[in-house]
């Protein structure tokens, strides 16, 4: 039941053509745009920002507004507008301000593929983003590399997202099977009097969450912790009351979740609830990453000790957070532990794209694509990228856990900022 | 097993109240409302609304919520459907209600953001322990709701005169219509009552489940397989395969797979089905037409 972007044909060829015209009046206007770009951007870069003047340069964009990953794509497109209007006050791309063409796909996989195809062989749009989540970005790939775009993801580290190898894929997100280690390494490394004996690992078959959680249970049941239940649960599934009542019958000391939202790790969390079982440890693979969208839903005195794997938290010491933080604080108000990390996500889309426009010096996707590949370091909110030779980055995951009411990052133990975990995690309502 | 069993029948007679107003408006009017599930969530939202601004408890609400759902229930069949011909009512009214269902999610969406929220009370999280299970207070009382409710449609339906017009206009609107059962305002009524049981069930969805204005797409999906299984017009076919559906799923879930529980309950669907087309308890012969 997803809403259609398309509109009518004569609509279409209107803008199509007013389009190449604009491009080619604004020929002229780009010379000069990047003659004053390469002779002003030594002082600019981190001072005096000027601010994007010429003909404005479109964005595709497919998010999911609606459907399943609605909650997502509504934070993904909070970072793609915040990037955009950072970017635009910054002299844009190339002088050009940046309008973003957002379009919904209602979380639809066909759907994203009729939206880049709309957006790329129809409006014509010169660049492109990508969309959230794997389960979409994967065919909307195809897309990309048909038409030859640049395609730079902020949510889409599945190891489908990477299964084709296209050389013109990106994403700025470390790859997620390996984002629960950390959490497998503490938990085998506890001392045996108080390391758990017992794990229970109930999964929805997403390519997201399988992957993680299938690599952890590697680790974890190689050091000798018995797996006493293991199932895969269909994404589709809306009570998740026995699959939870299962889990608790096994009465595991330990929980790794995969759930790809709130919904999920809500419905687990208060079927346990229910069920007077409260595991030693809970750790979710997405869900209590969302700030107050989980907080809300299941509560903040029963948010206490739960953990979830990430990349990036709000407090991170990272000037472009900083920066990030402010922007988002300034036009959504909030706290800064309610940002999402999808909001970061796409904003390092952003900064990738904006990188390597201006490195090339050119909107060209193949010089783009090429410079991306060149093994050029990118700072984003995310931290540094650099994309090896099939688009993924590497760098630091972490464990963050819900701490009275506050998101800190726990794992690794001896990284940078780490605070204390609690272990085991406090009984229901009372972690607030 | 046992588990299963009780969960099944406890959530599976929550989703038959939904489903059972369905059901009842399709008996009644041959429009298939996919604005039902849509009016789920608002009742949801209703119900959350009252609780955190008014502090008002979840079933208490209710007195509040249903006739709410009630009257906008009887505002959409006035605005939007009463104007179907009857030639093309079936299919119009797909596209109708669909319209609406859109209407709605998208000012729920601007009213209440995209947050999830989840409805909370005392009931919603502590449980009974009964038999050495984990009875979950919120599916007893949402099950003994459901069957209060569903009873009483049942005394509307068969005990009043509105009832006999009611049923009058399921076998025949034409011929009802001759013997001077004003059956547009039947339909007008019982759209509204067919709306106002999805106050009920949304308060229960609210407080077992996160939502959101988009979690109306998985449940009308649920709601049409129920009252097709169970026999469209039929608010006894509705309670019985909503139960048998739910129960299906949640011993699949438990004894065998979560992965298999939905494919089963499919397989069981097209196998009643092949030899009861017409549902479990659906009006074998044709409408007169």
């Amino acid at each position: 039941m997803g809403r259609n972007s398309k509109r009518t044909d004569v609509v279409r060829r209107g803008r199509s053509k007013m389009r190449r015209r604009a491009y080619g009046a604004s020929s002229v206007a780009l010379a000069g745009g990047l003659v004053l770009a390469a002779t002003g951007s030594a002082g600019a870069s981190s001072t005096g920002h000027k601010a994007a003047s010429g003909s404005p340069v479109t964005i595709g964009i497919s998010l999911s507004l609606s459907g399943d990953f609605s909650a997502d794509g509504l934070n993904f497109q909070r970072g793609y507008n915040l990037w955009a209007a950072y970017q635009n006050a910054r002299g844009g791309l190339l002088g050009h301000p940046i309008k973003l063409d957002i379009v919904s796909d209602a979380s639809n996989p066909t759907q994203v593929v009729t939206n880049y195809e709309d957006l790329i062989s129809l409006k014509h749009v010169p660049l492109i983003l990508g969309p959230f989540s794997t389960l979409l970005t994967t065919p909307a790939q195809k897309v990309a590399h048909r038409f030859g775009y640049a395609f730079i993801a902020g949510a889409a580290g599945g190891p489908a997202a990477f299964a084709a190898k296209y050389h013109n894929y990106f994403d700025v997100s470390v790859p997620i099977v390996g984002q629960l280690l950390p959490f497998a390494k503490w938990i085998t490394a506890l001392p045996k009097s108080v390391r758990p004996t017992t794990v229970a690992y109930p999964t929805s078959n997403d390519p997201f969450t399988q992957p993680m959680v299938q690599a952890a249970q590697a680790v974890i049941q190689k050091a000798g912790i018995r797996t006493v239940y293991s199932k895969v649960f269909p994404s589709e599934v809306t009570d998740f009351t026995p699959i939870a009542d299962a889990v608790a019958a096994s009465n595991a000391q330990v929980v790794v979740l995969g759930s790809v939202d709130v919904p999920t790790i809500s419905a687990f969390m208060q079927a346990f609830e229910q069920a007077h079982y409260s595991p030693k440890v809970m750790i979710a693979t997405a869900g209590p990453d969302q700030g107050s969208a989980f907080s809300s839903a299941v509560g903040v005195s029963n948010t206490g000790g739960i953990m979830v794997p990430n990349v990036w938290f709000p407090g991170v010491n990272n000037a472009l957070t900083h920066t990030m933080d402010r922007m988002y604080l300034a036009k959504y108000g909030g706290s800064i532990s309610q940002i999402s990390s999808d909001t970061a996500e796409a904003f390092s889309a952003g900064n990738a794209l904006a990188a390597a426009v201006a490195g090339t010096k050119s909107m060209s996707n193949a010089k783009i694509i090429s410079y991306l590949h060149s093994g050029v370091t990118i700072p984003t909110v995310q931290g540094p990228v650099k994309f090896n030779s099939i688009g993924q980055t590497f760098g630091g995951t972490f464990v963050f856990q819900w701490q009275h009411g506050k998101f800190v990052q726990v794992l690794p133990v001896a990284a940078k900022g780490s605070a204390k975990m609690i272990f085991p995690k406090p009984n229901w309502g009372q972690g607030g | 097993m046992g588990t299963g069993v009780v969960d099944g029948i406890l959530t599976g007679g929550v989703y038959a109240l939904m489903a059972a107003g369905l059901t009842l408006i399709f008996g009644v009017m041959e429009v298939i409302s996919l604005a039902q599930g849509i009016f789920v969530i608002l009742g949801a939202y209703l119900s959350y609304s009252l609780e955190t601004h008014f502090g008002i408890d979840l079933f208490v609400g209710l007195l509040i919520t249903i006739p709410a759902l009630f009257i906008i229930g009887v505002g959409v069949e006035w605005a939007f459907l009463r104007r179907l011909k009857s030639q093309e009512r079936i299919a119009m009214s797909i596209l109708t209600t669909y319209a609406v269902f859109i209407i709605i999610e998208g000012i729920l969406n601007v009213v209440y953001g995209t947050n999830y929220f989840q409805l909370h009370a005392w009931y919603a999280t502590r449980s009974v322990h009964l038999l050495g299970m984990y009875l979950p207070y919120i599916y007893l009382f949402g099950f003994l709701l459901a069957v209060g409710l569903l009873g009483i449609m049942f005394g509307i339906l068969y005990r009043t005169r509105f009832g006999a017009s009611v049923r009058a206009a399921m076998q025949d609107r034409t011929a009802a219509s001759l013997v001077g059962v004003d059956v547009r305002r039947v339909a007008t009524i019982t759209f509204g009552l067919g709306t106002a049981t999805t106050a009920a069930g949304g308060m229960i969805y609210g407080a077992t489940n996160s939502f959101d204005a988009n979690s109306a797409e998985d449940l009308i999906s649920r709601l049409l397989v129920i009252i097709v299984l169970g026999g469209l017009g039929s608010i006894g076919g509705a309670l019985a395969a909503g139960v048998f559906m739910l129960v299906v799923e949640d011993v699949i879930a438990v004894v065998w797979s979560p992965d298999w529980s939905t494919v089963m309950f499919f397989i069981i669907l097209v196998v009643v089905l092949s030899f009861r087309p017409m549902g479990l308890f659906g009006r074998q012969a044709a409408r007169a037409q």
